[in-house]
């Protein structure tokens, strides 16, 4: 698989301010926030535009000054509409005068720290930070996995903050040090960025307790099982989380913001995000403010030298392709990258010929070709017996099929099949528990 | 704004293609094909180009009548063409080896739905209904041009079991200049051709290996005279590299293509030294071609960090 780090050596350049920024309320796993502003609000840079809509969700901070002009809704890349506030932007930049570092003195105080700082999973995810750092019992973490693969072709936005924001990371590492009480810290890089690893180990030289570790730069060694699994040799269990396997992974970006916002108490509102792609005209690295849409930031790089065809959010392996450019930076957005047709035409499927590759290529030991016959004949107990849940949708097996064929789209819409027969066959069990409720006689008549 | 395409990730695909890997098993073939043409003459090139287009063509009728799309651009016609020439002898009538190439392209393969839906190899197949329909013409093994010694027209597997060959025989049956069907005899351009798809990534060494290193084992335990000599005798090495490592019909896992090249390998020592050792290769590889389901559901891969299902 090609790596095409084209942007590894750009440093980030700040884009100008936008006009507008449009903030989706949902831009992380879980509930969505909810809007704490009005139409025609003054905003600043750092304040709060939205609080978080339950435990599992996250706050939302304006990125620019300037006026609340719209809160309606958007469509998102999944299709579905959700609340977005947009802001014009005065141009000042002025930063909220309530910017000011939390107070941090124990475990309840980091975790509060952490969700106010509006940090969610930087790599892609975005499952919010602090729901992922509340471990019940802080004796099952046996280590702290650092995510610096960056294992995704094109993206370079994680390299930049091992090579640019050392000291945040380190700064990062001890509030996990001290607050979790981390005995091991472990840094994942894939070897294909020695700078990084270099960088990181003169890091944890004058650090105890941090390790690095170059791994082999080989998609997807940043999934997190795989990197678990890479770095500890421990296996996550299928329906568990890596916490059962005695790991919190946490990628070096997240954790950047979250000691940064501790220092200086600016939460998340802007990200670097590698723009890429054939159809660039200057591929680089931008520092952009949340809400910007991505054709600003494809203005800021020269605009295109080709016509795009496929316009992506993320890495071109697990990315989400969008109908405009009209769509915003989010924070868990670490690339966007413009395709020319060359790139965006994918081929046409033929014919599967069991030859077994994608077998091979699955970093889950999955059968993708067997799941994709068993959903095509709708069959969900095979569909369990295969384990189709286990997918994480990597894109491998599609990568490598000679045939073309769509697995991760099957395999995507095998596990829509198994949770709606988990749902029929859960309503089928409540039925029958209140049937059996209602009709006390019976019962009793069989026993 | 242009109109942008969207589709599910991933969105970067490999280079490979059916029919680049198709391509490959061509080009591996052709070293066994030049050293026919040297030893058998032009009309092993006829044969083989005959039957290539017959496939083809097979295919093709068929596709166009059912109105389904027509998929011969991936050359897996062509390589069952050229597979199926490869296992006649040269002085074959051209009509019997068109019947064997509609019966391997028309009713083993198309009937069965056509490329990855055959359950059997379709080139042997082929080669059964011809060996049973035409016998004589099968087993008339024409003496290499310009030779005339004893192991020219005889096989040197109808020689082992007589017990009249010995090792000086050996660069005589690498190079295959001796009698037998016309792709057969060059152990030397078979083993180019197997090397090849190995490097290009086409095969794995699984299968070949397996199923020649047991079918020597089995044959030296069962008392063969000559086991190794029969390695690069008959149809052993065509079998092994190129039918044996069908991707359709041979197992999916690594576990299951040492089973299966370990299953070829007691049936053909079997065949070879108990029974009329015509066809041992042939029967041996379809008959585990017809296990392979069983193989499959026996060496699945365990998901990792899979649970199994209460």
């Amino acid at each position: 698989m090609p790596h095409r780090k084209n942007t590894a050596d750009a440093v980030p350049e700040r884009m100008p301010t936008p006009a507008t920024v449009t903030i989706p309320m949902s831009m992380h796993i879980g509930a969505p926030a909810v809007p704490v502003v009005k139409v025609g609000d003054s905003v600043k840079v750092g304040q709060l535009i939205a609080s978080p809509g339950g435990f599992v969700s996250s706050p939302v901070y304006a990125s620019v000054s300037g006026k609340v002009k719209r809160i309606d809704d958007m469509l998102m890349s999944t299709g579905r509409f959700m609340k977005a506030v947009t802001i014009e932007s005065d141009g000042e930049q002025a930063v909220f005068e309530g910017i000011r570092p939390p107070e941090v003195t124990d475990l309840k105080t980091f975790l509060d720290a952490v969700r106010d700082s509006g940090v969610v999973g930087l790599g892609g995810a975005g499952f919010p930070t602090a729901v992922k750092l509340s471990v019940k019992d802080l004796s099952q973490i046996e280590a702290v996995i650092i995510n610096g693969a960056e294992c995704e072709p094109y993206v370079t936005s994680d390299t930049r903050t091992m090579l640019d924001d050392v000291d945040w990371i380190a700064d990062g590492i001890a509030l996990l040090q001290k607050y979790l009480e981390v005995r091991r810290v472990v840094i994942g890089i894939e070897a294909n960025k020695p700078r990084c690893v270099k960088a990181m180990e003169a890091m944890a030289s004058g650090m105890t307790g941090v390790e690095v570790k170059a791994l082999p730069p080989m998609y997807p060694q940043g999934g997190e099982k795989v990197l678990i699994y890479n770095t500890t040799g421990r296996v996550v269990p299928e329906g568990k989380l890596p916490i059962d396997a005695g790991a919190v992974v946490i990628n070096c970006t997240t954790l950047a913001a979250v000691a940064k916002y501790i220092k200086t108490g600016m939460p998340l509102v802007e990200k670097v995000v590698t723009v890429d792609g054939s159809a660039v005209r200057e591929p680089r690295n931008v520092i952009a403010p949340i809400g910007a849409s991505m054709q600003s930031l494809f203005d800021f790089c020269g605009g295109f030298k080709s016509e795009p065809k496929k316009v992506l959010y993320g890495g071109p392996m697990m990315g989400i392709a969008v109908p405009n450019t009209d769509f915003p930076v989010m924070k868990n957005t670490n690339a966007i990258l413009a395709l020319d047709e060359k790139d965006a035409v994918l081929p046409e499927p033929t014919a599967c010929i069991r030859c077994g590759s994608c077998v091979d290529a699955c970093p889950l030991r999955l059968m993708p070709a067997a799941i994709e016959a068993a959903y095509n004949k709708r069959n969900v107990d095979k569909l369990r017996a295969l384990h189709a849940n286990l997918c994480m949708e990597c894109g491998c097996c599609s990568f490598v099929c000679p045939a073309k064929r769509m697995l991760v789209q099957t395999n995507k819409l095998a596990k829509g099949l198994i949770a709606a027969d988990n749902a029929a066959r859960k309503a089928e069990a409540d039925r029958k528990a209140k049937e059996a409720a209602s009709m006390p006689g019976k019962e009793a008549a069989a026993k | 704004m242009n109109e942008l395409t969207v589709s599910v990730s991933p969105h970067l695909r490999s280079g490979r293609t059916t029919r680049k890997i198709m391509l490959d098993v061509l080009i591996a073939l052709c070293p066994a094909l030049i050293a026919s043409v040297f030893i058998f003459g032009w009309r092993s090139l006829l044969l083989t180009g005959v039957s290539a287009a017959m496939c083809v063509l097979c295919e093709y009728v068929w596709e166009k009548l059912l109105k389904q799309p027509v998929t011969v651009s991936d050359l897996s016609a062509v390589v069952t063409g050229v597979l199926l020439a490869f296992n006649v002898p040269s002085t074959m009538p051209v009509w019997e080896l068109l019947v064997g190439d509609a019966v391997a392209i028309l009713c083993v393969k198309m009937l069965f739905g056509g490329i990855g839906c055959n359950f059997m190899n379709p080139a042997l197949v082929g080669r059964v209904v011809m060996f049973f329909s035409f016998t004589a013409d099968m087993t008339n093994f024409p003496a290499p041009a310009g030779t005339v010694d004893a192991l020219s027209s005889a096989t040197p597997l109808a020689l082992i079991r007589a017990g009249s060959i010995g090792w000086s025989e050996l660069p005589q049956i690498l190079l295959g200049v001796h009698g037998g069907v016309l792709g057969e005899t060059c152990a030397v351009a078979l083993l180019l051709g197997g090397v090849y798809l190995c490097a290009r990534r086409v095969i794995k060494p699984i299968i070949p290996l397996a199923y020649l290193g047991s079918c020597l084992l089995f044959m030296w335990i069962f008392g063969s005279p000559q086991p190794v000599l029969a390695i690069f005798s008959g149809g052993l090495l065509l079998g092994a590299i190129f039918m044996a490592t069908d991707y359709v019909t041979t197992p999916t896992t690594d576990l299951g293509k040492l089973i299966f090249g370990l299953g070829c390998g007691l049936l053909t020592a079997l065949m070879r030294c108990f029974a009329s050792s015509a066809g041992a290769v042939t029967f041996s590889i379809l008959l585990m071609n017809l296990v392979v389901p069983y193989i499959n559901d026996l060496t699945a891969p365990k998901p990792f960090g899979g649970v199994e299902a209460k």
